[in-house]
């Protein structure tokens, strides 16, 4: 008799040692002569519990985490791989976890129950059907489809995709392209590498849609270099694809091409920014270019050019395959559909939680996060990357929305959550938003590249207790010139994280003001 | 045989790579990070036949080179070790990680340590946010890195014997990883 057990291979579960797991359970099977059968699958993405391992019952998977190599001895004396055993990691059907099980994975269907480079697994799990519709529907109907659907760029702007869309099929032109962002630079994200590393095919499908529905051939995945996994991935899976007549030319004997391509960043945070992004595709300086003209129009080589965040782009394959209205079915207000939230920072439970638009930030940091995972109060959240604000608790009753996030003076971005405990500094925190603008601006503009260094001196004074008042107001301007004068967001954004502590958490900035100017 | 990422200068190499990439559309950063993948930094040497296979000028590729964080124009230690700076990291105590960092290899970021064994370089994120600290050494990443765990991280990488098979294994793991299976 044999049996399967599943051990994660995405980054975070590997990070913590799920490659020596396989090797000691390997090894621990063989000597005690049973014949377990281990498939490595993406992760769920439930990071407090990896590794998680999960073992194939016919009720169906049985987990057990997290898993240290430690645990092996007693994991194997209670026979795990029978599922159902007694065992202090013991955790019960996943499914059946209240965290799982309370999410809206629409576009993470798929997530941890899969061999990540499957086709069999992809195809099994509803795979290509999206695209197998598009295949039969004319460009505008799949436009309209999107259109439909209310979906929003899931990069952090939060554009119509169909409006975008819908551009670039009414541009004429010898070549038209898809343009993948998966440079998720914020810090606190994760669910594009977690479609790349896990659901690849997902990625690939909804590409090759876009290419129908607008008249592009190529595409290309702009991807930063520090996702070294996503990019073996991405790449195994796209030789695959092409292997089976998927993708490249004549797709399922369509007769329509899609060729797409992985292209790595360098390092650099602004290349996230579309048109940086385009420039340091064609082989430049990452350089944020003016608009008008919308890369829509005059985008990569100067043709229309599609891009589109890798969670936009995972969400098409659903709405080809189910139908727009069951995607904008879910949410609240103008924000449809579902948005992966990834839980980060001093969080308990950490990890993905795809909901629909709706519940408040509090419900998502406790009901699923659990709180901070050291124990201490929560104190700051950062929503959104490093150009967000930091929110306060009169804040975290804030429905998850883009427009009642607006509303405070906040944004969503790409779902990233950071939790902070009471022992930040929101002084330091500050510093850092301006010193990263200083690290990353491309420096085309004087608000942002002067701007900022002169935010990381400003802020030095502050803290040091000089003049405390004086350059509190300094700053305070000095954010005004950069959210006025910046050509980008980058420049333009910097000023919600320091903004945002500065009003919020204003005791920080004044701690070492009475004595300090008490000695002067 | 050297491992990929420390191989000597030797100009065919780099031609060969060159001539690899250089129809590609946009094919300066392509080129650039095989070269990097290569020899483990950008020689000075690689630049002029870069510039001259792609009609640009040099003052054109290194303004390129200096735009990104991850080109290095200085010859690194035997590894690279990348702290995470960013947000969700300072928030799991990612700030006490890097004086650690810095104060026990002593060296600053972009430096090297005395011996050539590591290079210290800042990163902003790996994807790890949920885990953190994280630390990128090579292609890979380390989650909830506290001062102990880093010290154990640097112990091996500075005993590692300089045996040609132990300069080849790293490459044999990261090949058998590509397809999680
Ligand atoms: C500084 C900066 C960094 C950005 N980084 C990213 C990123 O890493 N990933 C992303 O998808 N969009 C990023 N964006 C947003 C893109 O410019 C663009 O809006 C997005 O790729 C469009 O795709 P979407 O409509 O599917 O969201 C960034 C924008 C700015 C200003
Ligand atoms: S705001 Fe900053 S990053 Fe954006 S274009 Fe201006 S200088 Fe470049
Ligand atoms: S912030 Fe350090 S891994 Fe994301």
């Amino acid at each position: 008799m044999s049996w399967t057990i599943h051990v994660p291979s995405d980054t975070t579960a590997r990070a913590l040692g799920s490659d020596r797991l396989v090797s000691g359970i390997q090894v621990l099977a063989r000597e005690a002569g049973v014949e377990l059968h281990v498939r490595r699958n993406g992760t769920r993405g439930l990071y407090w519990l990896e590794p998680l391992i999960e073992v194939d019952t016919p009720n169906g998977r049985y987990g057990f985490g997290p898993v240290n190599d430690s645990d092996l001895d007693s994991l194997f004396a209670s026979e795990f791989w029978k599922g159902e055993v007694d065992h202090p990691l013991a955790l019960g059907l996943v499914e059946e976890l209240p965290y799982l099980k309370r999410q809206q994975r629409l576009t993470f269907a798929r997530l941890g129950r899969i061999d990540p480079l499957s086709l069999d697994d992809y195809r099994a799990h509803a795979g290509f059907r999206g695209l197998e519709k598009a295949l039969t529907l004319a460009p505008q109907a799949i436009v309209d489809a999107v259109k439909e659907s209310g979906l929003r760029g899931r990069g952090g702007a939060a554009f119509p995709t169909g409006i975008k869309w819908q551009t670039v099929l009414g541009a004429s032109a010898d070549q038209k392209y898809i343009v993948c962002n998966a440079d998720e630079g914020d810090s606190g994200t994760f669910a594009d590498r977690l479609v790349m590393e896990c659901d690849p095919y997902m990625l690939i499908e909804g590409m090759t849609i876009a290419g129908l529905a607008v008249g592009a051939t190529q595409g290309y995945i702009y991807l930063r270099s520090e996702y070294p996994q996503a990019f073996r991935t991405l790449n195994s899976a796209i030789e695959r694809a092409c292997e089976a007549g998927l993708l490249g030319a004549n797709i399922l004997g369509s007769g329509s091409d899609f060729h797409l391509e992985v292209r790595l960043g360098a390092g650099a945070y602004i290349c996230g920014e579309e048109t940086a992004l385009l420039e340091s595709l064609e082989g430049k300086r990452g350089m944020v270019r003016a608009k008008p003209p919308l890369p829509a129009l005059v985008g990569l080589f100067g043709r229309p050019t599609v891009v589109n965040n890798v969670l936009s782009l995972a969400a098409v394959p659903f709405i080809l395959d189910q139908g727009a209205a069951a995607y904008a079915e879910y949410g609240m207000g103008r924000s449809r559909g579902t948005l992966p939230f990834q839980l980060a920072g001093n969080v308990k439970q950490g990890g993905l939680v795809e909901l629909a638009f709706g519940p408040s930030l509090r419900e998502l940091m406790f009901e699923f996060g659990g709180g901070t995972r050291n124990g201490r109060a929560l104190r700051a959240v950062q929503v959104g990357g490093p150009l967000g604000a930091y929110l306060p608790e009169s804040q975290w009753d804030t429905a998850l929305d883009y427009e009642a996030f607006a509303k405070v003076g906040a944004v969503l971005g790409h779902g990233g959550v950071v939790m902070f405990d009471d022992t930040v500094d929101m002084g330091e925190q500050a510093r850092f938003s301006m010193e990263f603008c200083v690290a990353e601006s491309c420096g085309k503009c004087t608000p942002c590249r002067i701007g900022s260094t002169r935010g990381v001196e400003v802020i030095d004074r502050i803290r040091a207790g000089e003049q405390v008042e004086a350059n509190l107001e300094l700053l305070s301007d000095l954010c005004d010139t950069m959210l006025n004068g910046s050509l980008c967001a980058m420049g333009g954004m910097t000023p919600f994280p320091v903004q945002s502590a500065m009003k919020h958490f204003g005791e920080d900035f004044v701690k070492n003001a009475s004595a300090a100017e008490l000695e002067a | 045989m050297h491992k990929p990422g420390s191989a000597p200068w030797n100009a065919s190499d780099a031609q060969h790579i060159i001539d690899q990439h250089k129809s590609r559309p946009g094919a300066l950063l392509p080129i650039l990070h095989a070269i990097q993948d290569h020899f483990g930094w950008i020689p000075d040497q690689s630049v002029a036949m870069i510039a001259t296979d792609l009609g640009v000028t040099r003052a054109e590729v290194h303004g390129v080179i200096s735009f990104y964080h991850h080109f290095r124009t200085k010859e690194p230690g035997r590894h690279v070790v990348e702290v995470c700076r960013a947000e969700a990291c300072q928030a799991q105590g990612s700030r006490a990680l890097e004086a650690h960092a810095r104060a026990s290899l002593g060296v600053d970021y972009h430096q090297t340590t005395a011996d050539q064994t590591i290079t210290l370089e800042p990163v902003y994120c790996l994807g790890n946010c949920s885990c953190g600290p994280s630390v990128r050494i090579g292609d890979e990443i380390h989650a909830r890195v506290d001062a102990k765990r880093f010290d154990a991280l640097v112990e091996e990488l500075r005993t590692e014997p300089l045996t040609l098979a132990s300069l080849a294994a790293p490459n044999l793991a990261v090949s058998e990883q590509e397809v999680p299976s």
